[in-house]
């Protein structure tokens, strides 16, 4: 296995809750979005980070790319510190590093300034990294969008000339203007049709063949996470519960509540029936979420699990789970 | 066979906007049988919801119905007056909307508009109508209701929310439920919830549910029949079996190629291009610019459904000529 291009080691991020008033704010509790993470990214690798609403892997994403401090924990992208090196470094050196490590959105529609033709937007960060001189510019672009499978004629057009599929292609396009090693894609089908999400899932595949990306890539469907990711780690209330290679993960899931989330994906497929667990309830809030295992209250089996929390540990073949059933 | 509950024919709805005449319904036709799941299924745009828009007569400005027929038990609810509109809507025939929270109205407690649906259709007193929302409340699943029904909307979760949707929809136990895209907003195990208790429903119930939705997987498990739609015609109707294993239309078969299975890996073949723009959408059949199959006739003239097998409808020039890779066939 080539090596890691990402580390991130215990990462936390508690919000604090404020009561209400100007004068006796007090905090009345904190919010655990992410609570004690760790894992790598290999290079020219997709990780998928998958997990229900709030479980925490956006703000884990922001927290990789230093766009929220972090409570406490460490990231490094190819072996740099990277919050060390943004408290400490100068603004070169900080855009230099942002330079490797881009984002798309969910929402194209939101993600484009709308007064902005496609040219401007993506030779934008050519004004801001001073990476490509005035004279390529048009080069640059041309073949900026012709990678993402776009026409030069595109260049001269607004945002709301296009449709969701080709919005998130332009945001590709301009995520890949700065030559970046590390990419994150935060649900970058959810909002398309389903006809236009193979398209972009087949693009970001493609990239990364020709250019060797390493993704991130967060959703909460399952199964584009299965079609486009190497290996995968499940989140619940803002901790890592299983990690596995992607196979092995969706065909030998280890904890119950990876299990249950696979068992209530529908397959297109009436033929398959499944035994389908039904989770009893719903996820917890984060302000004060369970002790001990943080499944525990919703989990089928936990009737004689210990008190203390579950840690996530390697049963094998690189496969981790935090469950005291699995081992 | 069972006779049929709702039959719909050559429904037209246009939306006459500034910008010129959105033909989002042109033509559709199908039916349902009683105590049938039948699943509508098509992207945005397809005309989905605006068919069970129209079904219920609440097609919004500048919207309308131009022509067609929708036959109800037996009674065309296009001929219907608005006051006998009013009596079929939630009597008889009920929808639940994709968003829950802004399908409940923000400043009234649950109960206040469990029972406004109640004592609107019904003349029962308010105190009679509270046991009602309780056992209602029970039906659908919400823990503790005696003290859930007196908080709001915003005290609830999504799928809390739409549950509290589906017992508003099923609080004069309707005849025929429209669920549209009822578990888009929902996490995954919500979702699974929710779709259990529409199912169980419909049995406890013996209703009929017309299911509406983008997501072929939720369509695979809840119906018995699908009706494929693409840009505001009908390309296919098939029993769900049939469909999947041999989908005759090539648009059909192309949605089913290309979308990702939690069960295996496999290349997602791309739909090129995308969905027409239903002011001036593509002449004779639509799917035409998009279709690997497409020659000169498809161009020109509409095709009309053709029934090719026991249940199973059509519209397409070319279904003669080709074969479709089912989705199985083709991983088998």
């Amino acid at each position: 296995m080539n090596d890691a291009l990402i580390h991130v080691r215990n990462l936390v991020k508690h919000f604090p809750v404020y009561s209400r008033g100007v004068l006796l704010k007090k905090e009345i509790g904190v919010v655990h979005a992410v609570d004690n993470i760790s894992f790598d990214i290999m290079k020219r690798e997709t990780f998928g980070l998958v997990g229900e609403s709030g479980c925490g892997k956006t703000t884990a994403a922001r927290l990789i790319l230093n766009l929220i401090e972090p409570t406490s924990g460490e990231v490094f992208f190819q072996g740099e510190n990277v919050f060390e090196k943004f408290k400490s470094a100068s603004k070169e050196e900080k855009l230099g590093l942002r330079r490797k490590m881009q984002l798309i959105f969910q929402n194209p529609y939101g993600s484009l300034d709308p007064r902005m033709t496609v040219f401007d937007l993506i030779s934008e960060p050519f004004i801001i990294h001073k990476h490509v001189p005035k004279e390529e510019w048009k080069e640059r672009v041309y073949k900026l969008l012709s990678l993402v499978g776009l026409e030069e004629y595109h260049a001269e057009r607004y945002p709301h000339e296009f449709s969701g599929g080709q919005r998130q292609r332009i945001c590709i396009a301009r995520a890949l203007a700065v030559e970046p090693k590390f990419l994150i894609a935060d649900e970058p089908v959810s909002s398309l049709d389903v006809s236009i999400r193979a398209q972009i899932l087949n693009l970001l595949d493609e990239l990364q063949k020709q250019i060797g990306l390493t993704y991130l890539y967060i959703s909460h469907d399952l199964s584009s996470v299965r079609q486009i990711s190497q290996r995968v780690a499940v989140m619940y209330l803002g901790e890592i519960v299983e990690l596995a290679n992607t196979d092995d993960l969706f065909e030998n899931p280890l904890h119950p509540y990876t299990n249950a989330l696979i068992q209530a994906v529908p397959i297109p497929d009436p033929k398959t029936k499944r035994m389908r667990i039904i989770l009893p309830g719903e996820v917890p809030s984060p302000i004060n979420p369970p002790t001990g295992c943080r499944f525990q209250p919703r989990c089928p089996y936990a009737k004689q699990c210990p008190k203390e929390a579950p840690k996530l540990a390697d049963v094998g073949n690189g496969h981790l789970v935090a469950c005291h059933r699995a081992y | 066979m069972p006779e049929s509950i709702l039959t719909v024919e050559g429904l037209k709805t246009y939306f006459f906007t500034e910008a010129g005449v959105v033909q989002a319904v042109d033509g559709i036709s199908f039916n349902l049988r009683k105590g049938e799941s039948l699943g509508l299924v098509g992207e945005s745009g397809s005309g989905k919801t605006v068919s069970a828009l129209s079904v219920l007569r609440i097609v919004p400005r500048p919207g309308k119905i131009i022509e067609g027929k929708i036959e109800f038990n037996g009674h065309n609810l296009l001929k219907k007056t608005e006051e006998e509109m009013r009596k079929i809507r939630g009597n008889e025939i009920a929808i639940i909307f994709q968003d829950p929270s802004s399908s409940l109205n923000p400043v009234y407690t649950i109960e206040t508009q469990l029972k406004d649906v109640i004592t609107a259709h019904q003349t029962q007193p308010r105190e009679q109508a509270r046991e009602k929302v309780m056992e209602l409340l029970k039906l659908v699943g919400i823990p503790d209701p005696e003290t859930r029904m007196m908080e709001y909307p915003h005290q609830f979760s999504g799928g809390m929310k739409q549950r509290v949707a589906i017992a508003r929809a099923l609080a004069l136990e309707p005849k025929l439920l429209f669920a549209d895209e009822p578990t888009t907003n929902l996490d995954v195990t919500i979702q699974a919830q929710v779709l259990g208790l529409l199912n169980d429903l419909k049995k406890k119930l013996g209703m009929s549910l017309v299911m509406i939705s983008h997501d072929m997987g939720i369509i695979a498990e809840m119906t018995a029949r699908i009706v494929v739609l693409y840009a505001g015609r009908v390309c296919e109707i098939a029993r769900t079996n049939d469909l999947f294993e041999q989908p005759r239309h090539p648009y059909t078969a192309a949605l089913l190629e290309a979308v990702p299975r939690l069960d295996m890996r496999k290349t997602l073949q791309v739909i090129p291009g995308n969905i027409p723009n239903l002011i001036e959408p593509p002449s004779g059949c639509r799917f035409h610019p998009r279709c690997e199959y497409s020659q000169d006739i498809c161009a020109k003239k509409v095709p009309t459904l053709e029934q090719v097998g026991p249940d199973h409808f059509v519209a397409c020039h070319m279904w003669q000529k080709i074969t479709l890779k089912g989705e199985r066939a083709s991983h088998e």
